[in-house]
């Protein structure tokens, strides 16, 4: 069960958490998918740290991130899968 | 697992169960404080519960100052009680309150006679509360008189990865055995607000939680200059991998597992539904929040952390667990459980709960949380507004 370096909660999620100290450009990850214990791949574009989230499609400004398989945010500068999702590229609905 | 049907703790003249045996000297505002320190410097085997607030306030604040003073006294962490205050009557009151748990209670004030003679009149009494409580015994007590109340801090994605649903999961396989639950964090709902309002067992639950919410989210609306995005969430938060405040919120959520609450309770508001899971109106501030929590009547605290929030409390146990590997690693002396391993899936959700189950009896039984044993007491009363 070893070898999972990105963990996505919910199947219809567009971004993923990345769980080992840090992923690499070009790494090629071993992700799970804990709603439905399926196993898919993705290459990373850029260094991503623990904890932080990679976009698992291209994502377009105005698109709606999805974790948990909730709304969590929306794009205001559009991501490429495989990118570091975090508060340069996403930003709350809320405020 | 087979869970535990008992733990050892302290029976009180009310029922109610301690899992700590606490004599507290309580000042009733910010000006005893002073009394209420050297008091519990001469005497060993009490703490000074000292604050910033008690004086002038008014209206609804006032009375979460008395209900968080009051529920302070009342909790069965708490084995008795001396009240100190400027002036006699609220001080009275509060005395009067407490003492209908028929715990041992008593009052000063220092008007008319001045520190001195107050510290050494306390002191004589708080010795004499002290040697009392010393021989109360711990006794085999139903699992079901563990109250335990949860919140988070300092989170990061691990938490809600792993640590938050780790209490989720406790929740689960407690809540079914009459223990009494709390979560709380308004603030920290925003975001999953209407998936946190379905969770209300009845329509009422629902309304009242959707009127506790809106009103908040009113009084940010009010005050807020730019927006929360300076404070929710946090620095911590963002430097853990946290983006929004929703991305937060659905994290937050996890702690509760599948259960369902049953009433939504003021800040300090001691729950009289029966068992089951109650949301309670507080801050997202730590100590504010563990404050209320424990002044609701709560007797063991689990407080799962990403980045490593350290907060402890002077009554109730804070048990602190995490999931993020760096956490546990750099920050061991204040992690109790640490669930690290299921984001390498060398652990599953299911195991990591019982294994904080097991840490929750242990502490429940009397082992120091990392918290005690540092000499965390943050009592942080909240305050609704400014004082008159």
């Amino acid at each position: 069960m070893n070898g999972t370096d990105i963990i996505i909660h919910d199947e219809k999620d567009n971004v993923g958490v990345v769980v080992i100290e840090k992923i690499t450009p070009k790494q090629d990850c071993d992700c799970w998918i804990m709603e439905n214990d399926k196993s898919v791949k993705i290459q990373s574009m850029d260094e991503i740290p623990l904890g932080h989230k990679i976009a698992m499609t291209d994502l377009n400004e105005g698109d709606t991130i999805l974790k948990y398989g909730h709304d969590i945010g929306k794009v205001v500068k559009s991501i490429k899968k495989g990118e570091h999702v975090h508060v340069h590229n996403v930003k709350t609905k809320k405020w | 697992m087979e869970i535990p049907k008992t733990f050892l703790g302290y029976k009180r003249e009310d029922g109610r169960t301690g899992t700590r045996n606490h004599v507290i000297i309580l000042p009733v505002d910010d000006i005893s404080n002073a009394c209420a320190e050297a008091v519990a410097n001469n005497i060993k085997g009490t703490i000074a519960l000292p604050h910033s607030y008690g004086r002038l306030q008014f209206g609804a604040d006032l009375e979460l100052h008395f209900r968080t003073m009051i529920g302070t006294g009342k909790n069965p962490n708490v084995a008795a009680v001396i009240v100190i205050g400027i002036e006699p009557k609220w001080t009275k009151r509060i005395v009067d309150a407490i003492a209908t748990t028929g715990k041992p209670v008593e009052g000063f004030s220092i008007e008319g006679v001045g520190d001195i003679d107050t510290i050494a009149r306390v002191s004589k009494k708080a010795q004499e509360f002290s040697i009392w409580a010393s021989e109360k015994q711990r006794e085999e007590r139903p699992i079901s008189d563990l109250w335990i109340s949860v919140k988070c801090g300092e989170s990061d994605t691990t938490s809600g990865l792993a640590s938050n649903p780790t209490v989720g999961n406790l929740m689960d396989k407690l809540e079914p055995l009459g223990v009494h639950l709390c979560f709380g964090e308004t603030s920290e709902l925003t975001g999953a607000e209407t998936v946190c309002e379905k969770r209300g067992k009845t329509p009422e639950a629902q309304e009242k939680f959707r009127k506790t919410w809106s009103s908040y989210n009113d009084f940010i609306l009010k005050e807020a200059t730019d927006d929360l995005s300076e404070s929710q969430p946090t620095a911590g938060n963002i430097a853990g991998g946290l983006t929004t405040i929703e991305e937060k919120a659905f994290g937050n959520f996890q702690k509760i597992g599948g259960c369902k609450f049953i009433d939504v309770l003021e800040p300090a508001e001691e729950p009289t539904k029966g068992p089951g899971l109650y949301f309670m109106d507080t801050s997202s501030a730590a100590a504010e929040c563990v404050t209320l929590q424990a002044a609701g009547g709560f007797n063991l605290h689990l407080f799962p952390t990403g980045q490593g929030n350290i907060i402890g409390n002077p009554i109730e146990p804070v048990v602190k667990l995490t999931a993020n590997p760096l956490t546990a690693r750099t920050m061991s002396e204040h992690i109790d459980v640490d669930v690290s391993k299921i984001l390498s899936r060398e652990m599953n959700l299911d195991e990591a709960g019982d294994e904080l189950i097991k840490a929750t009896i242990r502490v429940a039984n009397g082992r120091l949380t990392c918290a005690e044993a540092l000499g965390h007491r943050e009592f942080v009363m909240t305050k609704l507004y400014r004082s008159a």
